[in-house]
């Protein structure tokens, strides 16, 4: 049987999606679960301090060390780090591993682009405001934050596109990973028939990625106000 | 303490060769890309309705996981074939190649080509002495950024059996005994790689433009 005649065949076979534990529905449940989870955290630890240092034109320093380092440093090679630190402690390697790994490549696109979308606002704007009597949070909350929040919301698209992307290495790691297992799995028995999973589970995964990065920019055009949004298309 | 410093002494040779490995197919993948991308910017000039369609098909081939792509490719092409981590990195690198190249080319002013037609100059000569020297210091802008992303994705390539630094990660964790030594000499070796190329790269970035350096200063 040809390549694609059992791609077909495995991917309409009803056991390949709804297996308990291991069928690609739960295992895009879970790959949704950790990269949520890895998201929301890096969001958490990356907003404040940007959003504080670039309100108060500060720490421009610590903005490009930042970007640069989160270029730099290789996810995979985190990832496997953290999870070996976890296994020598005697701790699971199941979440907390992946997740810590996750939020360290999360952090930096998300700092960056949040701290750049406010210091890019231009200076006789924030005067203007200033000039009509608007309170330093006032200036923050109607000013810097509706023009910078196209880039923030950026920053937030990357940050989840690769935090997506490399849920899928945790499975290097252990039974973690979500639809990045079959794809371990996969690469492990080419010639075992397993080339049906690794490529199907690369699909849905290169989909999720893509969805993602779609929904992202549907974010933009909810939370933007439509008069910024008018601004940046000029 | 977790690093075993004889361990690194007693693989140097392996650890130079990895390197290597990794550098190599760093290169090579940055030069494919930039070897896509500057032709798809000109064409893009030319015909400006096309760079919607092309930047967003760029665009999600940035978004396609590395490893998904890898994976996707091995059907067609091999495991061990160089095309299948190859075409990838190269496509990973197109996005920001072409972003860089086309903001390049849009910034050398309309007076400038004016000024070359007017002292004879051919198009294809034009663009290549007058337009991509202009260009040049965003277009390796450019290939600094896709440089030191590739340099990290190409770990991601040990899973493909390539060497590379990534192997010695992914020795790391595949022994029975997990072995941090490894991991983090594959991971500090790939940032160090990082770090010097983008170095290198911010050198060539000044010589190529040596007149940007004497108007800032």
């Amino acid at each position: 049987m040809s390549f694609w005649n059992r791609l077909l065949d495995w991917a309409t076979t009803a056991e390949t999606w709804t297996a308990p534990g291991d069928g690609l529905l739960a295992l895009l449940l879970e790959h949704l679960r950790l990269s949520g989870a890895a998201l929301l955290l890096a969001a958490a630890i990356a907003l404040p301090p940007a959003i504080w240092l670039a309100h108060n034109r500060r720490g421009r320093v610590v903005a490009t060390v930042v970007a640069n380092a989160g270029r730099a440093i290789p996810s995979f090679g985190i990832l496997v780090l953290v999870a070996v630190l976890a296994i020598e402690q005697g701790m699971s390697t199941k979440f907390w591993p992946l997740i810590i790994a996750l939020v360290v490549l999360g952090v930096p696109p998300i700092f960056t682009n949040a701290y750049t979308g406010i210091t890019s606002v231009r200076a006789d704007v924030l005067e203007a405001a200033r000039a009509q009597g608007r309170t330093e949070r006032q200036v923050l909350r109607e000013v810097e934050l509706p023009l910078g929040l196209p880039l923030l919301i950026d920053g937030l698209r990357l940050a989840a596109v690769q935090i997506v992307a490399t849920t899928a290495l945790g499975a290097v790691v252990g039974a973690t990973g979500g639809l990045g297992r079959p794809i371990v799995r996969g690469f492990a028995s080419l010639r075992g028939g397993g080339d049906v999973e690794l490529v199907g589970a690369s699909l849905l995964v290169a989909l999720l990625a893509i969805a993602v990065d779609r929904g992202a920019n549907g974010l933009t055009r909810l939370l933007v106000p439509p008069g910024v949004r008018r601004l940046q298309s000029d | 303490m977790m690093l075993r410093w004889s361990w690194i002494g007693d693989n140097v040779d392996e650890l130079a060769i990895a390197t290597v490995e990794h550098l190599q197919l760093t290169v090579l993948s940055v030069l494919l890309g930039l070897v896509i991308a500057v032709p798809l910017a000109v064409l893009i000039r030319r015909r400006r309705w096309l760079e919607g369609p092309i930047s967003g098909f760029a665009g999600v081939l940035y978004t396609v996981p590395a490893l998904a792509a890898f994976a996707l490719l091995v059907p067609l092409l091999g495991v061990t074939s160089l095309w299948t981590p190859l075409l990838p990195l190269a496509s990973y690198s197109l996005l920001i190649l072409l972003r860089n190249t086309l903001t390049g080319l849009d910034s050398v002013p309309e007076r400038l080509r004016e000024a070359a037609d007017g002292m004879g100059y051919r198009p294809v000569r034009r663009f290549l002495e007058v337009e991509l020297p202009l260009a040049l210091p965003a277009v390796v802008a450019g290939i600094r950024v896709a440089t030191v992303t590739n340099v990290g994705l190409v770990t991601v390539t040990a899973l493909l059996g390539r060497g590379g630094l990534g192997a010695f990660i992914l020795d790391g964790i595949r022994r029975s005994i997990p072995f941090p030594t490894a991991i983090i000499v594959g991971t500090v070796g790939a940032i160090l790689l990082a770090v010097a190329l983008d170095l290198a790269l911010l050198w060539v970035e000044r010589a190529v433009a040596p007149w940007q350096r004497r108007g800032a200063a």
